[in-house]
């Protein structure tokens, strides 16, 4: 067989050569780029936030932020042999080969690494929803759902860069999966509906065309990242960089107690965030300043209340406190404001001056 | 500070031999990328084809692993050949789904050539961009699943060409960050370096250089911190280019047989890396004439705040300032020029990151995508059997007595529509006079009408680009973009005031023009000016010369049947204003007194064909 062809095997890497795991940079050790981190950590603390986009220049780690988010996240349950790596306890039994629809109470429960998935450009829609098993179908004349990249991503995160760049047609399908947490499949005969649950990461350079509007709106938070802005910053994004490069193994030992710390606060904190009080001055404030910069609808509302809460859970707080909502405006709210053409001001400045008309600090 | 030699800023010599000095940078690029490919990410190659550009690559191809493979992507590849998908021909013969591994994971270990790099569109050069920082491609298509690996080396062949282009156009920004070397190569600098081949030489060396840079040690703080200050210094934002620097340093340094990098190694680097990336003069600089403006927007890394304790450092820091200046003889004359005119604040990122060329080319084939077949689409036949083929055993196709298949059972389902079927986009280029005689009036409408269409641009999916004409000249103060935030930034640093270089405005939206419609764009025209010329086209006065120069270059316009309206923004109409309307073919539109929106309406009806006038 000439080597640009393989035979088809998904469980095998076919064509080419074998694909050798990367090491994946800590988390903890990127430079700087703190709302991007502090959005990143808030998403894990509670998925339901709705998904992060990441605005920002080249070269500034967004990629490496959320694959290094993946590695550091503990492990889910699931049970043994479910192929949507559903929750025993909250998703019940989920297809038609499920352990526990077939009976099999005692099925084992097994730990799987959180999944973050990546959706390459270029994906065709079968694959991102799902289709016919192609080796089943031809093999046995059997169909048989394949699931795809939303049922790998189910309980993890799904990660597209570049997202601008991506179909308008297959935004908006990860955006319905995302805030409904189930994937529907209806084609080639197959009637299939999964759950789905995946905080959504989109990343991309405004500079380079902007994503509508309606689809931006969708989006839980939003963080603008930039390059580094001093000497010093620079040669510390650098000096790590170059360190991790020549000798993964011994710079993951250097981090991995500060790994270990960050994952245990996730935890604690995902432990908490339901216990979290939300008094009603914040959320009235919450209210407030959404009517001042004209937010459409209450999804920015929402948003602004759930992440305060999480970061409430993550600080060890009991209740939201109005320093919370103030430090998460504008993540929640920057991008759902109406565009002014002719207003010079950016979102963010006209965030911060209703922030200090409505809650002096 | 060992065996670098200190280059006296300013000094007449500096550009003397810089061709040669180009040329033997280049063929220095050529062995640092071939002893670390993967950490280099490629090149990109300027100039056109040649001799030069010929030797550089298979002096590369010569010095990567021998045997290793050497692809060249064609122009307009799509994803199933860059990416692989299923091998139709080898599935339908089989009778068993065969997949076809793409150009990017045949060309693992090796070298991947693009030719015409500066056409390559947005999605392709992300799909690049992403196996560069894998190291494989990931493939999730037609019912396919895999990963292979890939890694590549890339090098790009980039033929925009400065004269027609201006600054608008080049190898797609992203995948250009992810490239170390951006070389600019002439045959004329291969010439003027004795024997050309020679310069490329020492295979022999490069097997030991490989395994000291293995075992090489960390790069003092000295030179990291001086890559990243004369990084800064020259408005070279990316981190990943001080990075890139550090590696080549690493490189260079085992190269040259020393155990680790060293000050000889960081000045090679600056000028191999840093230099061809400058976007500004440092501050301070002899030839900058001023302070840089308070617009803290109009770089996207003013060091502003931090200045004063930063020029302390680097006053302490010798290696630092060696380093500032290693950048200065690695930068192209014309560039420097380049940096000089734009002053300390140098070219604004947007005019350097030419962020709206990777919107998706309409009108060009984009591959295809399923949907239900309605009058008008086209069918893609080849993509439509590809889908159908995995299902024809479970569809029961009928089989005849030698067990070959008769006929495709062929599904609404499996249906694909070719998706290059959109009218090409438009690119609106508006050519403001933006002189004292005009600006008084009409500047503020101008700038209107701009913000005005750009906010229109999602529904249009048009783009709109800008140029300015005053004082002696034309500049293309916002190329073709769709981006709001990008647009205010260069819309708030224009000033009117001085001559009207009518002539030298045409041409330059006419250049613009032209260039998009090499990008399968459809331009359009917009000049609003008071029609009085006094500036001719070489940027001397006189308003004769003024006015015939500005009638020859609407004519080129008129030759190149370009769609174009001229918006007279004089007080009263004049017959001039008639006479370049007519040399350019345009459509005349008075303008005694508007507002943005007008002007904003008028050019959009211009769009539709329709002629409101104020």
């Amino acid at each position: 067989m000439p080597r640009d062809q393989a035979e088809l095997n998904p469980r095998r890497v076919s064509g080419g050569a074998p694909v050798t795991a990367r090491p994946v940079y800590p988390f903890t050790a990127i430079v700087g780029q703190d709302e991007m981190r502090l959005a990143l950590t808030l998403a894990a603390v509670d998925s339901s936030l709705g998904g992060v986009m990441v605005f920002g220049d080249r070269g500034t780690g967004k990629s490496t932020a959320i694959r290094a988010l993946a590695a550091l996240l503990p492990p889910l349950e699931t049970l043994e042999g479910c192929r949507f790596r559903c929750d025993p306890v909250r998703d019940g039994a989920c297809q038609d080969d499920c352990p526990l629809r077939e009976g099999r109470a005692s099925a084992r429960v097994i730990a799987a690494p959180t999944p973050v998935v990546d959706l390459p450009l270029g994906a065709t829609e079968d694959r991102v929803v799902g289709a016919l098993d192609l080796e089943r179908a031809l093999a046995h004349g059997e169909k048989r759902f394949e699931p795809g990249l939303l049922a790998r991503a189910h309980r993890g995160f799904l990660y597209v860069d570049e997202i601008n760049l991506l179909e308008d047609h297959l935004v908006d399908l990860l955006l319905d999966v995302a805030a409904s947490g189930e994937n529907v499949v209806e084609r080639e005969g197959l009637s299939v509906r999964h759950p789905a649950r995946f905080v959504l990461i989109g990343s991309g350079n405004p500079e380079e065309g902007e994503l509508r509007p309606q689809l931006l709106d969708r989006f839980g938070l939003s963080v603008e990242v930039a390059s580094p802005r001093t000497v010093d910053e620079r040669v510390e994004v650098v000096r790590r960089r170059d360190g991790f490069d020549r000798d993964p193994a011994r710079f993951l030992k250097a981090w991995e107690a500060e790994e270990v710390k960050l994952r245990d606060a996730i935890l604690a904190a995902r432990g908490r965030v339901a216990r979290v009080r939300t008094p009603t001055r914040v959320l009235e404030a919450a209210a407030r300043l959404c009517l001042a910069i004209e937010a459409d609808g209450l999804r920015g509302e929402l948003t602004l209340i759930r992440s305060s809460r999480a970061l409430a859970a993550f600080e060890g707080a009991t209740a939201v406190s109005l320093a919370h909502l103030r430090r998460l405006a504008p993540l929640a709210l920057r991008h759902r404001l109406r565009r002014d053409p002719l207003d010079e001001a950016g979102a963010t400045v006209r965030i911060q001056r209703a922030l200090d008309d409505l809650l002096p600090p | 500070m060992t065996a670098a030699r200190p280059v006296r800023p300013g000094a007449p010599d500096a550009h003397a031999s810089s061709e040669g000095n180009a040329w033997a940078d280049a063929c220095l690029a050529v062995r640092l990328l071939a002893l670390d490919p993967a950490g280099l990410g490629g090149a990109i190659l300027k100039g056109g084809p040649g001799p030069a550009r010929e030797d550089w690559t298979a002096a590369l191809v010569r010095l990567l692993s021998p045997g290793g493979p050497v692809r060249k992507a064609p122009m307009g590849i799509a994803d199933d050949a860059l990416l692989g998908g299923l091998d139709l021909a080898a599935s339908l013969t089989l009778g068993r789904p065969v997949a076809r591994v793409g150009l990017m994971a045949q060309a693992d270990g090796g070298l991947l050539i693009l030719p015409s790099a500066e056409r390559l569109g947005p999605e392709i050069a992300s799909r690049l961009a992403a196996a560069l920082d894998q190291g494989e491609v990931s493939v999730e298509r037609e019912g396919l699943s895999f990963r292979a690996s890939a890694r590549i080396a890339l090098v790009a062949y980039d033929e925009s060409r400065a004269d027609v282009d201006e600054d608008g156009l080049g190898l797609a920004p992203g995948l250009a960050d992810r490239l170390a070397f951006h070389l600019t190569l002439s045959d004329r600098q291969a010439r003027t370096a004795a024997g050309r081949a020679a310069a490329i030489a020492g295979e022999g060396s490069l097997a030991k250089a490989r395994a000291r840079l293995a075992r090489m040690g960390p790069a003092d703080r000295e030179v990291v911190e001086g890559l990243c200050a004369a990084a800064e210094a020259w408005g070279v934002g990316s981190p990943r280019a001080a990075l890139f620097a550090l590696r080549v340093a690493r490189a260079h340094a085992a190269l040259r047989g020393a155990p680790h990098p060293g000050s000889e190694d960081a000045v090679a680097a600056a000028r191999l890396v840093l230099a061809p990336r400058a976007l500004r003069l440092p501050s301070g600089d002899d030839a900058a004439p001023a302070p840089p403006p308070p617009d803290a927007a109009a770089s996207q890394d003013d060091p502003a705040p931090e200045d004063p304790a930063q020029e302390e450092r680097e006053a302490e820091t010798g290696l630092a300032d060696l380093l500032v200046e290693a950048v200065r003889t690695g930068l192209p004359p014309q560039l420097l020029a380049a940096l000089s005119d734009a002053g300390p604040a140098g070219l604004t990122a947007g005019a350097r990151n030419r962020g709206g060329r990777t919107e998706a080319p309409r009108g060009a084939p984009r591959g295809s995508r399923p949907g239900r077949l309605k009058p008008g689409d086209r069918l893609d036949v080849p993509a439509t059997l590809r889908a159908a083929a995995p299902w024809q055993t479970l569809r029961g196709a009928p089989v005849d007595g030698r067990g070959t298949r008769r006929r495709l059972a062929v599904r609404a389902e499996d249906f694909r529509l070719r998706r290059f079927t959109r009218a090409p986009e438009t690119t609106t280029i508006i050519a403001v006079d933006a002189s004292g005689s005009t600006a008084v009036n009409r500047l503020a409408e101008a700038k209107g009408a701009v913000e005005l269409l750009l906010a229109r641009a999602y529904v249009d999916r048009a783009h709109v680009a800008l140029v300015a004409f005053r004082g002696v000249s034309a500049e293309v103060l916002l190329p073709p973009t769709r981006s709001l935030a990008r647009a205010k930034r260069c819309l708030s640093g224009l000033a009117g005031g001085g001559g009207t270089p009518l002539a030298a405005g045409v041409e330059m939206a006419w250049r613009l023009a032209l260039a998009e419609r090499a990008r399968r764009k459809r331009p359009r025209l917009v000049i609003l000016t008071d029609g009085r010329p006094n500036i001719g086209l070489d940027g001397a006065p006189g308003r004769e010369q003024a006015a015939t120069d500005a009638l020859a270059a609407c004519r080129r316009v008129a030759a190149s049947g370009l769609e174009a309206i001229y918006v007279d923004a004089a007080p009263r109409p004049a017959p001039d204003g008639d006479r370049f309307a007519k040399a350019m073919g345009a459509r005349y539109a008075p303008l005694p007194l508007a507002r943005a929106g007008a002007v904003a309406e008028l050019i959009g009806g211009g769009a539709r064909g329709s002629a409101p006038m104020a």
